[in-house]
């Protein structure tokens, strides 16, 4: 549905709006980026996927010209982030994971700066703060310093920043992190409505369902390289569109009980370290009752049973055969060195 | 967003350059942006609010009798002093502004935008004029109430005094540069101290030169302060324009060409 809509209204459909080839960014020994490609159609909503720490961030800031890559090659619309930067500029607005908007002044001073910079003149300026701050439901704070401000309505303000120039990609990085379920539902909104009039959107997410949501292709990043892409659909029949776990009474069974989930739902099963629980991707929950039916004629008894949409984490575990927290230790440094200039 | 529809890449005009003039415009804003920030928070105000009631109070009664024999006949020779020590000491937290600024998200969003690179610290730096003519305004006030009458007229007071801010700003540059390449806003103060205590103390702002050591006479004469605390004398209390202001705006047009580049090359780098 939402390809199509923005297929039809997109003006240059067949151009790649993102061209990124190999990209590579290293801080100290840390390999941050170690060889993302991505291919982003314009018109479209792609999805990056991954784990704090996996390389998003870095990743949009070198294509935002924030960040020089150490290697390989990104082209914006066609234009080099590296030889052209200025270009680069032109076309994109980058909404980051933390609020880049001026604290100390209001909600109106601050569109009012970005405008004039943008080359506004002083009505226009006032005029198009006025708009976008009506647009994003902030006209009652418009006047108070940003530091009364809700996670939400920074968010906003700084997602209506990046749109005074209406430029044609917008970089998102993590939008909803730390929103409440209505404000990001609200941000959802907002993004949707952004590319219906032929914006294109790349956006960073650790949560698989808001990459189901919105995106179009979604590329998964897992220690600074794309592991899998696709669809939506083809990332989540990869892993199934639901998960079954499952936990057995007599330890001694676990090897049978596998076979048993292996032989009826045709897919392979996975043993989680911490305490005999059997997990398996599941096409279709219905499944689950030909599974029970053969349990009991195999006499296995069950101490728990339940079936979950696919969290991150088995996708990460189906698609890189490692999970999420292993990783966390590693993550911290990366994201430190990110910031480093925040100390 | 509400109805327009995004024009597309190939239908703008792009260019990879930034003109002159839409560097001096961002500028101007980005200063716009710190004039806006100083009204929000006018605390910050306070050290060139105190600083040069304090020090023309403390050094005026603290050294007058010791050098010209009386405070009266001291003020002519401090004032200039104290004036130039007094501002471009206040220039120092412009540098270590800048590095707490720089620190916030909203540099990020400067750097994604086609903007001059230079305007967010060209602005920065130009706005803290403001700073610098209330120092400037409020060191010769205090100079008046104690009984400073400059012979030069209300005229050439405000010349001097614009000359003072002028070449502030251009120290400022180096101070700025301090901000750009230093980890934290304290090590900016700290670096910036040493650097500007030998410059403003080794200089004629405060003793005449003769009474000083042969070697140490040599480099006072040579110190660009010594020239603008002179010319700033000059111009006060004789109303006489000599080499002095000239040496002291070619120095600061010297800063600038040097720090300036040299600043927004750490600036981009710095990501």
């Amino acid at each position: 549905m939402k390809q199509v809509q923005s297929r039809i209204i997109a003006p240059d459909n067949g151009d790649l709006a993102v061209e990124a080839h190999a990209l590579v960014k290293t801080f100290g020994d840390n390999r941050a980026v170690d060889g993302v490609t991505l291919n982003v159609r314009a018109g479209s909503i792609y999805g990056v996927l991954g784990p704090n720490g996996a390389g998003k961030t870095t990743t949009i800031r070198m294509l935002a010209t924030l960040l020089r890559p150490d290697a390989g090659s990104a082209k914006i619309f066609g234009h080099d982030v590296v030889k052209e930067p200025q270009i680069v500029r032109q076309l994109i607005g980058v909404t980051g994971q933390y609020a880049s908007v001026d604290e100390s002044l209001s909600a109106t001073e601050n569109l009012v700066i970005f405008s004039r910079l943008l080359g506004l003149g002083r009505a226009e300026a006032r005029h198009k703060a006025v708009e976008l701050l009506e647009e994003f439901s902030l006209t009652e704070a418009a006047k108070r310093p940003l530091k009364k401000f809700s996670g939400g309505m920074r968010r906003r303000l700084d997602l209506a920043a990046s749109l005074i120039a209406q430029p044609p990609l917008i970089f998102l990085d993590e939008p909803t992190t730390g929103l409440d379920p209505r404000t990001r539902n609200q941000m959802w909104e907002t993004i949707r409505r952004l590319v219906k009039t032929g914006s294109t959107v790349l956006l960073t997410t650790q949560y698989l369902q808001e990459a189901d949501e919105l995106a179009d292709r979604i590329a998964v990043i897992d220690r600074g390289r794309v592991v899998a892409e696709g669809t939506a659909d083809e990332l989540k029949t990869s892993v199934g569109s639901s998960s079954l776990q499952l936990r057995i009474q007599n330890p001694q069974d676990i090897q049978d009980a596998r076979q048993t989930v292996e032989r009826v739902l045709m897919v392979q099963s996975a043993v989680s370290p911490e305490g005999g629980k059997i997990t398996a991707p599941m096409a279709d929950a219905d499944r689950v009752t030909d599974l029970l039916i053969a349990f009991r004629e195999t006499g296995i008894q069950l101490a728990e049973l339940s079936v979950q949409k696919p969290t991150l984490d088995e996708v990460f575990l189906t698609i890189t055969g490692h999970g999420v927290k292993e990783d966390a230790a590693k993550e911290m440094d990366e994201t430190d060195e990110v910031r480093g200039i925040k100390q | 967003m509400k109805s327009t529809v995004i024009k597309s890449p190939a239908d703008r005009e792009l260019t990879n350059y930034v003109s002159f003039s839409q560097s001096v415009r961002n500028s101007l804003t980005m200063a716009y942006r710190g004039l806006l920030k100083i009204r929000r928070t006018p605390e910050q105000l306070f050290d060139v609010t105190f600083q040069p009631i304090l020090f023309t109070l403390m050094f005026t009664y603290l050294f007058g009798g010791a050098i010209s024999g009386d405070v009266k006949s001291y003020l002519p020779v401090i004032i200039p002093g104290i004036l130039v020590q007094t501002v471009i000491t206040t220039s120092i937290v412009t540098g270590v502004q800048l590095r707490e600024d720089m620190d916030k998200g909203v540099f990020d969003r400067f750097k994604s935008l086609p903007i001059a690179r230079i305007a967010p610290l060209a602005g920065a730096l130009l706005a803290d004029t403001i700073r610098y003519t209330i120092a400037t305004g409020l060191t010769f006030t205090m100079g008046f109430i104690m009984g400073y009458r400059p012979d030069g007229g209300l005229g050439y007071v405000v010349i001097s005094g614009l000359l003072v801010i002028v070449c502030s700003w251009a120290i400022s540059w180096i101070f700025a540069f301090f901000g750009v390449i230093a980890r934290t806003a304290s090590s900016v103060q700290g670096i910036s101290m040493i650097v500007l205590f030998p410059l403003t103390f080794l200089s004629n702002a405060f003793v005449p030169v003769k009474t000083l050591p042969d070697w140490l006479q040599w480099f006072v004469k040579f110190n660009p302060i010594s020239h603008l605390v002179t010319a700033v004398r000059d111009l006060a209390n004789n109303a006489t324009i000599g080499w002095d202001p000239a040496i002291s705006l070619i120095g600061a047009a010297v800063i600038v060409a040097i720090f300036a580049p040299l600043t927004v090359r750490a600036y981009m780098r710095r990501t």
